[in-house]
């Protein structure tokens, strides 16, 4: 028995007369990674900003580990165990690389409504925040101002705040755009190590990268999910191949 | 990035160590009138360091801080108006001369307020939060005019100083050293919240509050707390002011004293420690001797302010002590 | 209180919402397009009103005083767009902020420097002095009547200016989408300099008339000023029909606030304390309308954007 971490059920949000989400049924399961994708403008990003909890739905359900979340406030789903990455990069750009980590650290180990303690004489905090970067291979530029790095290390260092709050799902939305081939096949290989300890949703573009790591994948076109499933069944689907795969030929 | 950080030291030690040598150099040379202003300098930076944990460290830009400079100066006219008359406070609390009960209070009053205008303002964002703390502190000072018994648009005269327990508050250089330790205490203060994880949180909220909720904290109890910290100390500034004028109207309540401290924090330095002081102390002294040699001192300073908006970027501690240091 | 009072009273809030209006007008179109805060908008103001005022003293004409307060704000603000503003687009709100409140004190003091210590007086002009009889039995003075529909021709005008010229439909790509001007091939600087000038001149228009009705001196904008910040933010910041709206609105309250406040505390007060409680709380008005609407739409009545 694989347990359910996130649960969306006739998912619908309108801007205008765009359809953005229209009737998304989707489930991520534990030790899964599920791959979402489609055409630009399939409406990918405001599913992943639905589920973070930036936009609110017109109608339909999301749960999260078992409980409604579409009350909750980002921050609250947040300290739930749901980390995300954005497609456009949204960081503290003023402060280094490993600041960004150390308020990732802080917010899940506890208050924040500490006033008096320094955070640089904190090592616990340090530590927990350098072994973040370390695991996405941005050790080295733990020191440079957020926005000296580069779009590809923005990115990463998300994904590094994203892992210290220690979450049951992360939502991925394009972490491999920027990063060039190697930094892609790295980071792939990285997801892989990470299924056992946290459940993925993965927005992706990079093919190569999708095919190797999901182990379902749902196709999203025009707001709706047209066809759900394996690796396999999704790359011998001819309504896939047809709304999406064909059009990219 | 050391060599700035000692730049940015020196500077700072250099500003704390002028402030204090000013008005001994004022009794040296038996010139009594610079302890005063070396007071009002004092007082009004701390004012400034207040609105700057709100502004330079949280991004909130208010121009409504007079109405806690200006509560701040009332709590102590109003004690000081109750003990001169020998009257109880709405028929109910003795009135008290004691410093350190009237303090507390004024913190303490301030802190409700911010609350309250904080509540419904950090609703709103940008050029509307600017908007919306000055329409808040309009009310503050429209009911400042309008209570008779606390003076009306007269304003309250304050005829004998309140007291200190152990030394004498009307000795000026006494009262000077109280004003600069508790100016010190305000900087100190500061450094510590915003070197802390609260400090961190609050400037998250100013760069990106995105980020601050994507990690799981929630931007509007930190910018609630930051506001109402930084009233605080606006309040305490003005509880002094009052003392040092010997009076409080509803000119302290005014949207000229909100666009004046915060013109010291931006001319000092936006986010940056000592840039308040940088900023009340450059001010204060071009308005002084400016006016010293021409009438037409304000024509003089406007043009110094011009040159200093266009010319040195993130202000006088930008120009002297380099850019800020984010590591 | 007669109806015939009444009514009076809403031309009076309705001549100076009118007034606001030109004030406001030119501040939201700056921030809209530039982005700019121009706390210096009230000194353009301030420079209509006297150059309206000593030159119609001079030449005994108020409408060639007028003109020569017209063209004055608006070539003082192009100057002062070309000299300094322009360098301040790139900047953050609060270098905006001290620059702007800097050139407040050179303005004022200049003036006082140009004009002297003493407050000008601006006479009525003879074409407009006296009353009219209007329908209910109002008599209400022809002047001010006259600054009602000459704010509101220029209402229209300037409406009329942006959506239906070339200028206009600059303005309003300037306003969605400021790299798109760039593409079209628009000279901004030139575009930013006509723009800023053209508040100035409306500011200028209003100092001008304003000064008819009370006295000429430095100082008189600031207040003005505050009142046109709090339209624009009441209104939405950037869109000129939430200006016009939000001008009357301030104008209606603040004025009718003024004369019945106190008559209605009155009712069940002392006359002094109704007095000055009426009159506390008829100042407060227009802010507590201002943080009503603000706490109801955060972004203001007409929202340019989202």
């Amino acid at each position: 028995m694989t347990e359910t971490l996130l649960e969306i059920k006739g998912l619908r949000k309108s801007f205008g007369a765009l359809k953005a989400t229209d009737d998304v049924n989707l489930d991520v399961q534990a030790g899964e990674i599920h791959a979402l994708i489609g055409p630009n403008g399939a409406g990918k990003s405001t599913l992943i900003g639905q589920i973070a909890g930036g936009l609110k739905p017109d109608e339909g359900q999301i749960r999260f580990l078992n409980r409604d979340v579409i009350p909750l406030s980002v921050a609250k789903r947040a300290r739930m165990g749901l980390g995300r990455s954005f497609q456009i990069s949204s960081l503290a750009m003023e402060v280094s690389a490993l600041k960004n980590v150390i308020l990732a650290v802080q917010a899940r180990e506890g208050s924040s409504f500490k006033f008096w303690k320094q955070v640089r004489s904190d090592q616990g905090l340090m530590d927990e925040a350098m072994i973040q970067l370390e695991r996405v291979g941005l050790a080295d530029s733990a020191r440079t101002v957020t926005s000296e790095l580069s779009h590809g290390q923005r990115r990463q260092l998300e994904v590094a705040c994203a892992l210290a709050l220690k979450p049951k799902l992360l939502l991925l939305d394009e972490p491999m755009a920027g990063l060039g081939a190697g930094g892609s096949q790295r980071l792939t290989e990285f997801l892989e190590s990470l299924k056992a300890e946290v459940g993925i949703l993965l927005i992706e573009h990079d093919m190569d990268a999708v095919f190797q790591l999901a182990d379902r994948i749902s196709v999203l076109v025009y707001g709706r999910v047209i066809e759900t499933g394996t690796v396999d069944q999704i790359r011998q689907s001819a309504q896939v191949r047809e709304a999406y795969l064909g059009e990219e030929e | 990035m050391t060599d700035t950080l000692n730049r940015e030291t020196i500077v700072n030690i250099s500003l704390a160590f002028l402030l204090l040598a000013a008005p001994m150099l004022a009794l040296a040379l038996d010139e009594p009138f610079y302890i005063s202003l070396a007071t009002k300098v004092a007082i009004l930076s701390l004012a400034g360091v207040g609105l700057n944990l709100a502004l330079g460290y949280g991004g909130m830009i208010s121009f409504g801080h007079a109405a806690f400079f200006g509560v701040g100066g009332y709590v102590a006219g109003i004690s000081a108006h109750h003990m001169f008359e020998g009257s109880d406070f709405l028929g109910l609390f003795a009135a008290t001369d004691q410093l350190l009960l009237i303090w507390p209070m004024a913190i303490i009053l301030c802190g409700g307020l911010a609350i309250l205008i904080g509540l419904f303002s950090l609703r709103t964002t940008g050029v509307y939060f600017i908007m919306i703390t000055l329409a808040f502190a309009q009310m503050i000072y429209y009911l400042g005019i309008s209570i008779p018994t606390y003076g009306g648009e007269d304003g309250l005269p304050i005829y004998v100083r309140n007291q200190l327990p152990v030394v004498s508050s009307d000795d000026p250089l006494t009262f000077f050293l109280v004003c600069y330790a508790l100016l010190m205490g305000g900087i100190f203060l500061s450094s510590r919240i915003i070197g802390s994880r609260f400090g961190a949180a609050l400037q998250t909220a100013r760069m990106n509050e995105v980020r601050l909720a994507t990690v799981g904290i929630a931007p509007f109890p930190v910018k609630l707390t930051g506001f109402v910290l930084s009233a605080m100390i606006t309040g305490l500034a003005g509880a002094l002011f009052a003392e040092l004028n010997g009076f409080v109207g509803p000119s302290m309540l005014s949207w000229h004293r909100s666009g004046e401290i915060m013109i010291f924090v931006i001319l000092g330095g936006v986010g940056r420690l000592y840039g308040p002081l940088a900023g009340a102390a450059l001010f204060i002294l071009l308005e002084f001797f400016i006016g010293g040699f021409t009438d037409r001192w304000q024509f003089f300073l406007g043009l110094i302010l011009l040159g200093v908006v266009l010319f040195a970027k993130g202000g006088l501690m930008g120009l002297i002590a380099g850019r800020a240091r984010h590591d | 209180m007669t109806s015939a009072f009444v009514i009076e009273q809403i031309l009076n809030g309705v001549q100076f919402g009118v007034m606001l209006f030109l004030m406001a007008a030119g501040l939201t179109l700056v921030f809209g397009v530039m982005g700019l805060i121009n706390l210096a908008h009230g000194s353009l103001y301030m420079i209509g009103a006297f150059v309206c005022a000593w030159v119609s003293g001079w030449i005994g004409s108020f409408w060639i005083g007028l003109v020569a307060g017209l063209l004055a704000a608006a070539a003082v603000g192009a100057l002062m767009e070309i000299l300094v503003i322009r360098r301040l687009y790139q900047r953050d709100h609060l270098d905006q902020v001290l620059a702007t409140f800097a050139m407040i004190l050179i303005f004022s003091e200049g003036t006082r420097w140009l004009f002297g210590d003493q407050p000008l007086w601006l006479d009525i002009p003879q074409l407009l002095s006296g009353a009219v009889d209007l329908p209910f039995g109002v008599s209400y003075p022809l002047y001010r009547l006259a600054i009602i529909l000459v704010g509101v021709a220029l209402a229209i005008g300037l409406y009329m200016l942006i959506t239906k010229t070339r200028l206009g439909m600059q303005i309003r790509a300037g306003e969605s989408d400021r790299e798109m001007i760039g593409a079209l091939g628009i000279n901004i600087a030139t575009l930013y300099t006509v723009v800023f000038a053209l508040g100035a001149a409306l500011a200028g228009v209003a100092g001008s008339f304003v000064g008819a009705l009370q006295s000429v001196q430095v100082g008189m904008g600031e207040p003005v000023l505050i009142l046109a910040f709090v339209v624009i933010v009441i209104g939405g910041i950037g869109s000129i029909e939430g200006a016009l709206v939000a001008s009357v609105l301030v104008g209606l309250v603040d004025t009718l606030g003024r004369v019945f406040l106190p008559q209605f505390f009155a009712l069940f007060m002392e006359p002094s304390a109704a007095t000055s409680v009426g009159s506390a709380l008829s100042s407060t008005s227009i802010y507590i309308l201002m943080a009503i609407v603000l706490i109801w739409k955060p972004k203001g009545l007409f929202a340019a954007h989202d």
